[in-house]
This record gives C-alpha cells, structure tokens and sequence, in this order.
C-alpha cells in the first residue's frame, strides 16, 4: 500500500502541532443515536403528517377534524378503561410486528405474521386438549409453547425457501397466511369443532384453568408483560451479541456476511424462528387470556397491523413497544368515534393506512437530517 | 351420489367451468394489471386494496348514475387515482415499492370500507350477461356459459397487451424502464414517469377487476366482497411469467381452482371446502417453488423488479 510519496505527506514532528479544527458539536458526532434520534422524529413527523391529512379527510365528511381528534385521544388514552383496551389491542400486535421487524434484521420483508398467528393460536388449543389434565400453569406453559414452535416453524419454512430455494420471502409469506388461514378453518369447523357452540364454528375450549388471566388491579392480561419482555430481550440480543450484530452485517450487506464467512442460512432461519415464534406466540396468548377457544375472531388482521408498526417502529424491537401501544389506541378509539359520531368502523383503518404510507414517504428524508447513513 | 342432483359428475366439470368464467375475470385484470406495473420495473402489492376501492366505486357510481358501465369507469378512475399515489410515493428515492404496496392494501382497503358503508345496503344496475349457452336445454349448462362482457373485453385486453408490449414503441420503452432503468435514462426518457404511467393503468385494470366483483359476480358490495383476488395478483403474474396471454390462461385455471369447492358442494361433498379454497394459493406456491433458484432469477421476470433480485 505504501508508495514513496508517502514520505512526502508525512507530517513534520518537529513544527508544534497546529490547532486541530474545532469539530462542530453535531449529531454526526455520534451515529448511533443521531440515526435513533432521527427515525424517531422521522416516525414522529409521519405521524403528524397522516393525523394532518386525516383530519381533512374527515373535515371532508363533514366532521369537525378537532373533536374527532379529541375522540382519537379519549378512546385509546382518556380514561382508565380506554387505556386498558388500548393495552390489550396492543399486546398481540407487539408480538406480530416482530414478525416483521426481527427478519428485517437480515434483510427479509415477511408478511406472514398473520398466517403464524392464527395457526399458533390453534396450536394452543390442541396442545391444551392433549395436557387437558395436567395443572393450570404447567397446561398454559405446554400450550404456550405449541403456539411458538408452529409460528416458528411456519415462517422458518420462510426463510429456507429463500435460502435454498430463492422463493421470494415476501410473496411465499404472503400465500402461506392464505394458506394458514384455509388450514385454520378447515379443521375449526371440522375435525376440531365444538358442536355445541352453534352460533359461529369454534374451536374445542381450553381448559379454563390454564387462561392467562389479568395483572393485579388492571383489567389487561399478563400476555403484554410477555410481549413487552420479548421486545427488550431481543433489542439487546440484536444489539449487543454476536448473532444479533451477524443479523445486521446480513442485512446490510449480503457479499460482505458471505465474505466474513458467516452463516447465512443459519442466521436467515433463526431470524424467521423468532420472529414466526412471536407471532405464533401473540395467537397462542389470545387464544388463552381472550378467546378461550380458536375461531374467526382470531383472524382480524392483527398480522397486518404488526407489518405497519415494525415499519412505523424502523424494525427496532425497543420501537415496537411504543408504536404498538399508539397503534393498538387507534384501534381502540375506533368504537368511540363510531358511537360519537356515527363514523365506520373503518375509520381507524384509513387512519392506519395514512400513518404507513406517511412512514414509507418519510424514508425519503433518511439520512439528511442528521448527516448518517440510511440503516434501512 | 352420481345421480342425485340431476346431472351428476357432469354438474361438476359444468360448475368448476362455469365457475372458472365467472371467478376468472377479476383475476385476469389484476393480474394483466400487475404485468403493466411489474414490465416496468415496479411491483404493486396493494393490488388488494385498488380492487377493492374499485368495486365500492363501482357500485357507488353505479347505483347512484344508474348506469353499471359508468360504475366500470369510475372504479377504473378510482384504482388509477391509487396506482398514482403508490407511484407518487415510489418516485422518492430509498422508498421499498413492496412495502408501499402493502401500506396501499391496508389504505385502500380502509378507504373502501369507509366510503362504501353507505352503499351496503341498496343494490345498483348490475352489468348484463351474455347467454352463449343458448344453444342448451340444460339450465346447467345455459347457467355456466353466462359470459359477462368484461371477461371478453378482457380477453381482447390481453391480446392487445401482448402484441402491444412486444410491437409498439410504447411496449418498448415499457419494457427498456422494467429491464434498464439506465438505458431508459440514457436515451432521455424519465423512468418515474413510466412507471408512473404503467402503475396507474395497473390500477385502473385492477379497479375494473373490483367493478366486476361488485357489478357483475357475486353482484353487491359488502366488506367480504373480496377473497384475496387482489393480493393473488402478484402471484398470478409470476405464474404467467410476465406474459399477458399467459396471464388469461394462469386466470382461468385459478378460477377453476377457485370454484373447485363450490363446485364439489353442489354435488354434496363438503369435506374439505376450506381446503380445496386454498388450492390457487398451494398450487402457486408449488410452482413458486419449483421454478425458483437461488443461482438465477425467475424466468421472464423484469430486470429491474425488487422480487427479482
């Protein structure tokens, strides 16, 4: 590398050093928290933009946009009661938005949260029924985990088809949640079915001493404790071990994991491990605090709403926990804005999909706020 | 069972064909939509949603004009309008067009339900049918070859678009933004205003495939309309390995897989409904599968597109 001219660039060590440029105090100075700084007011500054556009919307319907607003607020956040049901919505999106947002580490977009959900939710029906004599915590442990292990399974199938196969991650995701929804269906109003339950086809019940019941004093279940704790286990997994800065490297830049000679296919699974295993989780958790019972009213579409909050929280898992609880309050708010004004239940949703395409809009703005390089 | 209802295994080929004529249409315009967008080097993923504001359009337009083909227009305006803005959205620099779909899905879908709440209830002109089962005694067979005129518009689309993307300029210069956004940069055209274009003309053929839905079969708007038609776009194409003409026979099979359920329920067996539903997503995933390497891309795939690279 050395050339003669070198010797010519070499400082001279016997002139006193000249004074070094003072070095603006800026942001740059420390990327890892300008980029965190960054995506957040990014995140934020999308956020505002939708609920901009979204009281125009309604203003256009003939609504006034301040007190729909106001509605937002009170309905997820108000009261103590609103809090509890915007925890409880947002419990199994935390869970789904990893689904997302851990593959996206190395570099996949999986969609299939959904898919994982719902199949982990009857997992733990079946497990349930086959320990049905086993005692309450020990059942619930058992049934917990047939929902990881079929999420996990389900999205890992995912990623080995992108590994071995080259099967896009994103399309095969998105078949595979038809394709669990039909599985789903099939054996709830079938092989699995509760006859007794006439109204809708519904699962066999789960023991009733292996529910998930509340925390002490709060009307919300322990499944957000899960789910919260899942999120920090996994932030500093991501970002302080070896695999989770392995995940990064893959994602970044997969010519150099290869040629850094890390394990590629490994650290792809695994990704898709944890994250189909969360997803697979959230179903599982439903199915035991909620429902008590696998059945239609597990397919609401919570798998999608994960995808936005891994966008809206840049794949971080730290991330997640706050956006899933704002998300999870917009939904929440959606039975006060229809009783209060008389607006569909799709309200929330439009509102949801301003909010993601605002993020997506937003990426365009990465990197020239702070001065740091794109992470995602 | 042969002969219980009738006909016997003959009313299943009849239903599953008959089935596949109705269900195919709004599989073939999205899915010749999607090959528009994809040929110039974007995916929609949230085909989904343009279809599904395009059926509420529909219907909204159609029952308040009277008239079910000014429906057809205004769905197809409609799902232009959203082919726009994820192409709006797209033109930013670092934006994922995949992720952008799916944020349109849930937009649109959203929208749809929100607008089209209203319209729940009252039924709109639905577009007439054409009877080429007239030569038949059999009302089975006269049933099943009740053609809709936009499946044979949309055949025609689909010739035309053929011939179109490989003999005009305009094909060309479609296909040069899909295949090199640098030669199309280098001869002086605007690659975002191609595939701006080609987007919005994907969403207006899809919002004519949710017109069909609403207009036409099963006739009606509710916020179950849709079966994922959209969202199968994508794969159709792949199926059809980017090739118009292909993408009508890839539709008809699919909606005979569709009505492969239906079909076998009007002759009393409903084991299995759920899953024979699920056959179109099986047999793309198969095919995905199978023709899938991680050496070299999908054959006939853009070379532009994110899912091929």
């Amino acid at each position: 590398m050395r050339s003669p001219s070198d010797a010519v660039d070499r400082p001279d060590l016997t002139q006193p050093p000249a004074a070094a440029p003072r070095r603006r105090l800026s942001l740059a100075a420390l990327p890892a928290y300008a980029a965190a700084v960054e995506s957040a007011c990014l995140s934020l500054g999308a956020i505002a933009v939708a609920l901009l556009l979204f009281g125009v919307f309604v203003a256009l319907g003939g609504h006034d946009p301040i007190a729909v607003y106001k509605a937002l607020y009170v309905g997820g956040f108000g009261t103590r009661f609103s809090i509890e049901g915007t925890l409880t919505q947002a419990s199994p999106i935390i869970l789904t938005a990893l689904c997302t947002a851990v593959p996206a580490r190395v570099g996949l977009l999986v969609i299939g949260g959904e898919g994982a959900l719902v199949l982990g939710g009857l997992a733990a029906v079946l497990c349930a029924t086959a320990v049905a004599a086993a005692p309450g915590p020990i059942g619930a442990l058992v049934a917990l985990l047939g929902g990881v292990c079929v999420g996990a399974l389900w999205i890992a199938a995912v990623g080995a088809l992108k590994h071995w196969r080259g099967v896009n991650e994103t399309i095969s995701s998105l078949l595979l949640n038809y394709i669990a929804i039909a599985i789903f269906n099939h054996l709830i109003s079938g092989p699995v079915r509760d006859f007794s339950q006439t109204l809708k086809a519904t699962s066999w019940t789960v023991p009733p001493a292996f529910g998930i019941g509340s925390m002490p004093g709060w009307s919300v279940h322990w499944g957000l404790v899960v789910g919260v704790s899942l999120c920090l286990v996994l932030f500093v997994v991501l970002r302080y071990t070896t695999v989770g800065f392995s995940m990064d490297i893959l994602g970044g830049n997969r010519r150099a994991a290869q040629v850094a000679g890390l394990p590629i296919g490994r650290l792809l699974i695994l990704a898709c491990v944890i994250g189909g295993g969360a997803a697979g989780l959230a179903g599982a958790i439903e199915v035991l605090a909620v429902h008590g019972a696998a059945s239609e009213s597990l397919i609401v579409g919570f798998g999608y709403t994960g995808i936005l909050v891994a966008f809206l929280a840049r794949q971080n898992p730290l991330a997640v926990i706050p956006v899933a609880v704002l998300v999870g309050g917009i939904s929440a708010s959606g039975g006060l804005l229809q009783r209060r004004f008389g607006m569909p239940d799709a309200t929330t949703q439009v509102l949801q999909g301003l909010i993601f395409l605002c993020v997506l809009a937003s990426n365009a703005f990465a990197g020239r706020i702070a001065g740091v390089s794109r992470s995602t | 069972m042969t002969d219980a209802h009738g006909i016997g295994w003959l009313g299943i080929v009849l239903a599953i064909v008959g089935g596949a004529l109705r269900v195919s249409t709004p599989y073939l315009y999205v899915s010749l939509g999607e090959v528009l967008t994809e040929k110039s080097g974007r995916v929609n993923l949230g085909l989904e949603g343009v279809l599904l504001m395009g059926a509420m359009s529909g219907f909204a337009a159609g029952s308040l004009t009277g008239s079910p083909w000014l429906g057809v227009l205004a769905a197809g305006v409609a799902g232009g309008l959203l082919g726009l803005l994820h192409a709006a959205i797209c033109n930013l620099p670092h934006v994922n067009d995949i992720a952008v779909g799916i944020a349109l899905f849930l937009f649109g879908m959203g929208l749809a339900f929100y607008l089209g709440k209203p319209f729940i209830a009252p039924r709109a002109a639905m577009l007439p049918a054409l009877p080429f089962g007239f030569w038949s005694s059999e009302p089975a067979v006269r049933a099943a070859l009740e053609i809709s005129p936009l499946f044979l518009i949309g055949i025609v689309l689909a010739i035309v678009l053929r011939w179109a993307l490989a003999n005009t300029r305009w094909g060309l210069l479609l296909r040069m933004a899909g295949e090199s956004a640098d030669a199309a940069r280098a001869l002086g055209y605007s690659v975002n205003t191609i595939r701006t274009l080609a987007t919005m003309c994907g969403g207006f053929l899809g919002g004519i495939g949710g017109a069909f839905l609403s207009l036409y079969y099963p006739g009606n708007w509710n916020e179950a309309l849709s079966s994922g038609q959209g969202l199968m776009a994508i794969a159709l194409v792949i199926f059809a390995r980017w090739n118009p003409l292909r993408c009508l026979y890839a539709s008809l099979l699919f909606g005979g897989a569709s009505a492969l359920g239906p079909a076998l329920q009007t002759v009393g067996i409903t084991a299995g409904y759920y899953l024979w539903s699920a056959a179109p997503y099986v047999l793309t995933l198969a095919l995905l599968i199978y023709s899938s390497s991680t050496r070299h891309t999908l054959a006939g795939a853009p070379s532009e597109l994110s899912i091929s690279r």
